[in-house]
């Protein structure tokens, strides 16, 4: 496993000596790696951060913390700092207090006996310490939990609406032959560049009339039929060779049968596409669950972590943590769906 | 089992007319194939019949009842596709039992069904693998079960071998000949081979631009062609047409009113050079061994009419030798200016069959 990863990324051109082109590849490729996952591994690293080291400049990749120590004779654990001493020997050293440029400092070996030094002769001693509290204390005192079960519910059943009524769309408009079907289909395409701010207030009035406010349904159903999984749906039926769904109506299936029993199962690949789509577009979304849920019982995940960031102060310690996971759900999907991305299925059993 | 009945059938593709007019019928058990060439609508009819096209005007009848505006699912037709059209994402047995679950027969009716045809088509091992683990060969054994399995009404195959190899092609002609000596069941059997039409058929339908040529059994068909289109396209190498005054035959009431005199490439036979309806010069000899072919050009004719003669056996001529020819009287085609086959035969030992 470990030979063939490190075969895999040490492969060359020919098999033999770094060719020029080698170098060039594997320095493009990692400024690619470093550009998309850099930010996401500096925000999983800081959401371990405590709130002083995030704010603390120059700011540091890992998660650091200042060593602490108890030192008898005092009741807090005093932070700890290499000193350079006047005849140039290194001790460590606790802090008691600051005062002005002196800091008065005492040993931990000898806590009886305090020493002067000058602030410029110590730096703190630190290790690499996981704030694990950022995430500890949301899921006690923020409800996270009810967030994520309003997020999950919004998510499954938008997705699993919109897969089924996409894809019956689809089939509509990819199998049959009658009579307006183009017009359909560019009034299918043409709503994709009508931008949702734009029909914001309409269908926020229309979910009103139907009396969904403040219910998941009024996130769930307007977005369920996209325009984007209609035409994707419909472009790879297309590719369904036309003689498989004439077969089985030779084999006296009903259509709702061809539908369900042969239209699906060959379309997995793009079904699997728009339900990595439709993931995504309804986990992050923002903007209309905002507009639409107003009580705090409802939120969504995006909405719920919007909570901390207030007008006079971030928390961003909790707001990076709750960040990573929502995260997770969305990476887990695309990787369990995305070997459906490549598979085409379709193309065997013919000729 | 059942016959079919057409009667008038057009079918329109916008203002492109497919088939102009089909009148057809075809008894209980009979193996009918139509052939013709690319775009004559043979492919088209078999689709009006499946169901799977609508007829634009004109009746079918399936065992005596109207059927025109009935849905393909509903006819009780089975169709074996010329891609197959196996479902991919279902194994050989599921791929053969769909039909009839579709149709609700009970489960051990289905599985004692599908065990049976597999095997009948030697498909007993290959049960639980998807169409794409199968070969050519099975592939097609696996669409003809899907058919079988249906008991349907009448089978219709299109163009079921043309993705086989030669070898594989006349050993699955074979297998179907004898499936269809077995099931005894009406099949229509679609093809551009005319060997595939002459050795599978009780009857072949030949058809042209969207009509119905000639309808007749194979050797009717080779021996008595109707008119010049059927006179060409059965037999190979192909009927020899020549215009009536090229051959340096006696014009008397033998000739009749023929413009176009018609002779098969075996009853071209050499003979002595005061025998001679035509001399010909050799421009190809194509040796098989047991026959040989020679494609020659006819001299001393206006134009340049091409002669093909077959040989038995072997021959020692060659590119560029010429050769005296006797047209075999017995054997001569006369169609007249139409194009029409001159009835009554004037040749009377052919004139009972």
């Amino acid at each position: 496993m470990t030979g063939g990863l490190l075969r895999l990324l040490t492969l060359r051109r020919g098999g033999r000596g770094w060719h020029w082109t080698d170098v060039a590849s594997y320095a493009y490729l990692a400024v690619g790696v470093l550009l998309m996952f850099g930010p996401v591994l500096w925000l999983v690293l800081s959401s371990f951060k405590t709130p002083s080291a995030l704010l603390e400049f120059p700011p540091s990749l890992l998660p650091m913390a200042q060593a602490e120590v108890r030192v008898e004779g005092y009741p807090q654990p005093l932070p700890l700092f290499t000193v350079t001493m006047e005849d140039g020997s290194v001790r460590e050293l606790a802090q008691v207090r600051r005062i002005g440029i002196a800091a008065q400092m005492v040993d931990p070996k000898e806590p009886a006996k305090t020493i002067r030094v000058p602030v410029d002769r110590r730096t703190p001693v630190r290790h690499l310490a996981f704030a694990v509290g950022n995430y500890t204390d949301p899921l006690t005192q923020f409800d996270f939990l009810r967030y994520l079960r309003n997020s999950l519910v919004v998510t499954v059943v938008a997705t699993l609406i919109t897969l089924l009524i996409n894809s019956m769309a689809a089939y509509a408009l990819s199998v049959y032959e009658f009579r307006g079907k183009s017009v359909a289909m560019l009034g299918v395409i043409g709503t994709l560049m009508i931008p949702i701010t734009i029909i914001l207030a309409p269908v926020y009035l229309v979910v009103t009339k139907l009396g969904f406010v403040d219910s998941l349904w009024a996130v769930i159903l307007p977005g369920a039929a996209t325009p984007t999984g209609v035409f994707l749906l419909r472009q790879y039926m297309l590719t369904i060779p036309r003689d498989l769904i004439e077969a089985a109506r030779m084999d006296k299936a009903s259509e709702w049968r061809i539908y369900a029993r042969i239209v699906m199962p060959l379309s997995l690949p793009a079904l699997a596409v728009l339900a990595i789509f439709s993931v995504m577009w309804r986990w992050n979304d923002f903007l209309w669950p905002l507009a639409v849920l107003t009580k705090t019982e409802v939120h969504t995940l995006p909405i719920a972590l919007n909570a901390f960031q207030g007008e006079l102060q971030t928390q961003w310690h909790y707001l990076l943590a709750m960040t990573v996971v929502t995260l997770l759900p969305v990476a887990l999907v695309f990787a369990f769906l995305q070997r459906f991305i490549t598979s085409g299925i379709a193309n065997t059993g013919m000729k | 089992m059942a016959g079919l009945e057409l009667r008038g059938v057009r079918k329109d593709f916008g203002s492109v007319a497919v088939l102009k007019g089909i009148d057809l019928s075809i008894a209980d058990g009979e193996f009918i194939v139509f052939v013709g060439p690319s775009g004559c609508g043979k492919s088209t009819l078999l689709r009006v019949i499946a169901g799977l096209e609508t007829a634009t005007a004109g009746d079918i009848h399936i065992d005596g009842a109207e059927v025109t505006r009935t849905a393909a699912s509903d006819r009780g037709l089975a169709m074996v596709f010329q891609s197959y059209a196996l479902y991919p994402h279902m194994s050989v047995h599921q791929n053969m039992s769909f039909a009839l679950e579709n149709m609700g027969v009970p489960k051990a009716e289905i599985a004692r069904r599908v065990e049976r045809a597999a095997r009948m088509l030697r498909l007993t091992d290959y049960l639980h693998r998807k169409p794409g683990a199968l070969s050519g060969g099975q592939r097609q054994r696996v669409a003809i079960g899907r058919a079988i399995v249906r008991d349907p009404k009448i089978f219709l195959f299109d163009e079921p071998l043309s993705n086989l190899d030669a070898e594989l092609r006349v050993a699955t002609r074979k297998e179907l000949a004898a499936l269809h000596a077995e099931i005894g069941g009406t099949m229509i059997y679609v093809t551009h081979d005319q060997v595939e039409a002459m050795t599978l058929a009780d009857r072949i339908v030949v058809l042209n631009a969207g009509r119905i040529e000639q309808i007749g059994t194979p050797l009717d068909l080779y021996n008595r062609p109707a008119n010049l289109f059927v006179a060409g396209f059965i037999g190979s190498p192909r009927m020899n047409l020549l215009p009536a005054d090229a051959a340096r035959m006696p014009r008397d009431n033998f000739l009749g009113d023929a413009v176009t005199v018609g002779i098969r490439p075996e009853h071209v036979q050499p003979c002595a050079e005061a025998d001679a309806d035509l001399t010909v010069q050799v421009d190809l000899v194509e040796q098989l061994g047991g026959e040989t072919f020679l494609y020659t050009t006819a001299l001393g004719c206006p134009g340049d009419l091409k002669v093909t003669i077959r040989i038995d056996g072997q021959s020692a001529l060659a590119r560029g030798d010429r050769l005296p020819v006797r047209l075999r009287r017995e054997h001569l085609h006369l169609f007249d200016s139409a194009g029409l086959a001159c009835r009554p035969d004037p040749i009377p030992a052919r004139s009972h069959a």
